[in-house]
C-alpha cells in the first residue's frame, strides 16, 4: 500500500543545532520520515521536543545542520539558488500558533491575505489579485467585507482563518500547521479543523500537522510521529501507534490524554516516562521498522521485547 | 442523598464592570453552594465569566468590578460585604487559596524558591523564619521536589514549568486553606505534566481534606477531576450536576454541543461538530435565552423569555425550555448519546487504547 503512495517530502537523517562551539545545542537530531501527498502527517511532543522546528527546518527558517530534505524529488535543505528558494516558499506555507501573534497589527486584512501574492506577482492585474484574496477569505468563512479590517478587530478563531486564508492564497502543496488551535476555545477548534480537512478534500493538500494533544492528533492524522528530546521515537499509522503503542514514551502520553468520561478518568492509572531506563550503553538504540510502516527508535534487546508485546496486545 | 456540610453559599451573585462609559454584566445571577471536602468544577468557553464569578470569593476583581447584588456566605460572614484589602486578611490566601493558570506570572522572578514559600508561612501563621523554612522544605518535598534543601535558594527561572506550577501550589497551600481555587492550573503545562499536576491536586485533597474549586475549559480535566459540574455560558449557570450525570445525561443544549466538539468524540472523515456564531455581548441586555441564537433546538419561547433552573434530580439542574413539560423532546446529538459505550469501543474501563 505504501509503495504506491508518492512521497512529497522525504526528510532524511536531519538535525538541527543551535548556537555553536561549546554552547551548541542539538535541538532534533536522527529524523528521518516521508510525507505521502494527500495526508495529514502529525509531529507530537511536548513543549522544547522540537517539533515545531522540525516544521520550521522544512520550511527553511531554521537551517538544518546535518541531512536533507526533498520535496518533490529536489533538495530544499542547505544552500540553494534563489529560484528553488522561491520555489519552495510559494508550494510550502504554514499556519502559526498564536493567531495575534501572527498577523501584523497595523496591516490591513487585504494587505496581509495579499502579501504573498505581492512578493512573487502572482496575479495578472488588480482585478485578478481581488478575485483570489477574495476567494480566499470567503474559503475560510470571513466575508469581502472585512477585508479592509484590521487584525485586533476579529476574534481568536477568526484571526486563525485569516492566517489559514493568507497561506492557502498561495495555493500551496504542503501546509505546516505549527499547533493551529491550541491558542483557540474549545467551541472554536472544531471550526479550524473542519476548515483544514476540507481544503484537503477539496485540493488535495498535504499537511504537516504540529501538535502536543493526541486527541486531536488522532482525530486529523493520517499517520503520527511521536518526539521526545528531538528524536523520532515512534512512528506509525494512526490506528496503528494507538493500537500497538510500543515506546514507553508513547504510551505516557496516551495515558496522559483526558478522555470526556468521568468513569474512564478516575480509573486511569498515570504513566511516567523515565529516559533513563533504556540501557543505550552497549547496545545501541537506531530507528528501526518493527512493523510494516511502524518505525521505532530501539536496541535489539528492546526490538525482542517489543515483539513481545505485539504478541500480547493481539491476544487481548 | 445525605444532607452535606455547605462550605460557602453564593445567592444570586451579580457583577458588572465599567468600562469606559459602558457597563458591562459579567456575571447574570448566580447561585450556587460548594459542599466541604467535594471537587468541583466550572466549565466555559472564554469569556462565560467562569474566572470573575471564582474571583468574587477572595475579593480579587478588577477595580472597575463591583458585585451589584447577591450575597456570598462563608463561615457566616457575607463576603460581598468586605470591601477593603485589611478587610479581606485573613480569608484571602489563609482560608481561601488561589492556584492560578501560569506559573511564570504568579512567581517573583527575584525573589527565591525558598523566600516565596515561608514568606507566607511567617505572615500568616505568625512562625520564625527558622520554623517557616523548615515548614517551607517540608511543603516542598510533600508537592513532588526532589532534592528540597538544596533547591529552596534556587530561583524561579531555575525551575521548569510543572515545577514552578508545583511551587505555586505548595505556596496557595501554606497556610492550610478550606478552599482551593484552581483557575486554569494545568492549561500551560504539557499533557504529561498536566497529569501529574491534577493527580498531586487529588493526593494533597486527600490528605488536608480541603475543598477544590477547578476552573477550566478542559472536559478531559473535568473528567478526571470533578465530583459536581457546573457548565458557565454568558455569565450564567446554564446546567449543574454530578460529573456522571452532566457527562452521561447532559441535559443543555450547550453542554450538548460542547461536548459534542470533543475531537476524541469525533468521527475520522467527518466534520467535527462545531458551534456556530459568537457569545452574546453582555454590554447589552440579554433577552431570553443567551444561548438561543446559537442553538439549533432554539424555540420561539428561548427568544423572548429567559428559562429557569429546571430540576431534573435532586443534584442535577440546567436553565433550559427544552425542560418545560410543554417543550417538544429534544434528543441530545448523536455524537453524545451512549458517549460512554462509544468511549470504550475506543478505550478499555482503565483508559488503555484497544485497536
Amino acid at each position: 500500500m505504501a509503495n504506491e503512495k508518492e512521497v512529497i517530502l522525504s526528510v532524511k537523517d536531519l538535525a538541527v543545532t543551535f548556537g555553536s562551539g561549546r554552547k551548541a545545542f542539538t535541538a532534533v537530531q536522527d529524523v528521518n520520515f516521508d510525507v505521502y501527498k494527500g495526508e495529514t502527517f502529525s509531529l507530537v511532543g511536548e513543549s522544547g521536543s522540537g517539533k515545531t522546528t522540525i516544521g520550521r527546518a522544512i520550511i527553511r527558517i531554521n537551517p538544518a545542520s546535518k541531512g536533507e530534505i526533498h520535496f518533490k524529488g529536489k533538495k530544499i535543505s542547505g544552500k540553494i539558488s534563489k529560484e528553488l528558494d522561491q520555489w519552495v516558499v510559494r508550494n510550502i506555507q504554514m499556519v502559526f500558533q498564536d493567531p495575534s501573534a501572527s498577523l501584523n497589527d497595523r496591516a490591513t486584512i487585504d494587505y496581509i491575505v495579499s502579501e504573498g501574492l505581492y512578493n512573487f506577482h502572482l496575479y495578472k492585474d488588480e482585478e485578478d489579485r481581488h478575485r483570489k484574496i477574495s476567494e480566499a477569505i470567503e474559503s475560510v468563512g470571513l466575508l469581502p467585507e472585512h477585508l479592509t479590517r484590521y487584525p485586533h478587530e476579529f476574534s481568536g478563531g477568526q484571526r486563525q482563518r485569516i492566517g489559514i486564508a493568507r497561506a492557502m492564497v498561495m495555493e500551496p502543496e504542503l501546509l505546516i500547521a505549527d499547533e493551529p488551535i491550541s491558542a483557540l476555545d474549545v467551541s472554536i477548534r472544531a471550526q479550524v479543523l473542519n476548515l483544514l480537512k476540507e481544503f484537503q478534500r477539496k485540493r488535495d493538500l498535504t499537511i504537516v500537522f504540529v501538535a502536543h494533544d493526541l486527541s486531536v492528533v488522532r482525530f486529523i492524522s493520517d499517520r503520527i510521529a511521536v518526539i521526545h528530546k528531538g528524536r523520532i521515537v515512534e512512528l506509525a499509522e494512526t490506528e496503528e501507534l494507538f493500537k500497538h503503542s510500543l515506546h514507553p514514551y508513547t504510551k505516557s502520553l496516551l495515558a496522559a490524554v483526558p478522555m470526556p468520561d468521568p468513569q474512564i478518568e478516575k480509573n486511569k492509572q498515570l504513566i511516567v516516562y523515565d529516559a533513563d531506563q533504556h540501557d543505550y550503553s552497549v547496545d545501541k538504540p537506531s530507528f528501526q521498522e518493527i512493523l510494516p510502516g511502524h518505525f521505532i527508535w530501539a536496541n535489539e534487546a528492546e526490538m525482542a521485547e517489543y515483539r513481545k508485546q505485539i504478541e500480547e496486545q493481539d491476544r487481548n | 442523598m445525605e444532607e452535606r456540610e455547605v462550605i460557602l453559599s453564593a445567592k444570586d451573585v451579580e457583577v458588572k464592570f465599567r468600562v469606559r462609559d459602558r457597563i458591562l454584566t459579567a456575571i447574570r445571577g448566580i447561585s450556587l453552594d460548594i459542599y466541604k471536602g467535594e471537587t468541583i468544577a466550572i466549565v466555559g468557553e472564554s469569556g462565560s465569566g467562569k474566572s470573575v464569578f471564582t474571583k468574587t470569593f477572595t475579593g480579587m476583581l478588577e477595580v472597575n468590578g463591583d458585585i451589584t447584588n447577591g450575597t456570598i456566605m462563608f463561615e457566616g460572614k457575607d463576603l460581598t460585604k468586605l470591601k477593603k484589602d485589611k478587610d479581606w486578611e485573613g480569608i484571602r490566601g489563609k482560608r481561601i487559596s488561589t492556584v492560578f493558570q501560569d506559573p511564570m506570572t504568579s512567581l517573583n522572578p527575584v525573589r527565591t524558591i525558598g523566600y516565596q514559600i515561608s514568606e507566607v508561612i511567617v505572615k500568616h501563621q505568625k512562625k520564625s523564619k527558622a520554623e517557616a523554612k523548615q515548614m517551607a522544605i517540608e511543603l516542598m518535598k510533600q508537592v513532588g521536589i526532589v532534592n528540597a534543601e538544596n533547591r529552596y535558594d534556587d530561583y524561579p527561572f531555575q525551575y521548569s514549568g510543572g515545577m514552578r506550577q508545583r511551587i505555586v501550589i505548595a505556596i496557595a497551600l501554606a497556610c492550610r486553606p478550606d478552599i482551593l481555587i484552581c483557575d486554569e492550573p494545568t492549561t500551560a503545562l504539557d499533557v504529561t505534566i498536566q497529569a501529574q499536576i491534577l493527580k498531586l491536586i487529588k493526593d494533597l485533597q486527600k490528605e488536608y481534606g480541603f475543598t477544590t474549586v477547578y476552573i477550566t475549559h478542559d472536559l478531559g480535566v473535568v473528567a478526571n477531576v470533578a465530583d459536581r459540574v457546573a457548565v458557565m455560558y454568558a455569565g450564567q449557570i446554564v446546567e449543574i450536576g454530578t460529573a456522571e450525570e452532566v457527562f452521561y445525561k447532559p441535559a443543555h443544549p450547550y453542554t450538548w454541543a460542547l461536548l459534542s466538539s470533543l475531537p476524541q468524540l469525533g468521527v475520522k472523515g467527518e466534520d467535527l461538530y462545531a458551534i456556530t456564531g459568537t457569545p452574546p455581548s453582555l454590554y447589552d441586555k440579554v433577552i431570553g435565552d443567551a444561548f438561543a441564537p446559537r442553538n439549533p433546538y432554539a424555540m420561539k419561547i428561548d427568544f423572548e423569555e429567559e428559562p429557569p433552573m429546571f430540576k431534573i434530580t435532586d443534584t442535577h439542574f440546567a436553565k433550559t425550555w427544552l425542560l418545560d413539560p410543554r417543550a417538544p423532546k429534544a434528543e441530545p446529538p448523536k455524537a453524545i448519546r451512549n458517549l460512554h459505550e462509544r468511549l470504550l469501543e475506543i478505550t478499555d474501563e482503565r483508559g488503555d487504547y484497544h485497536g
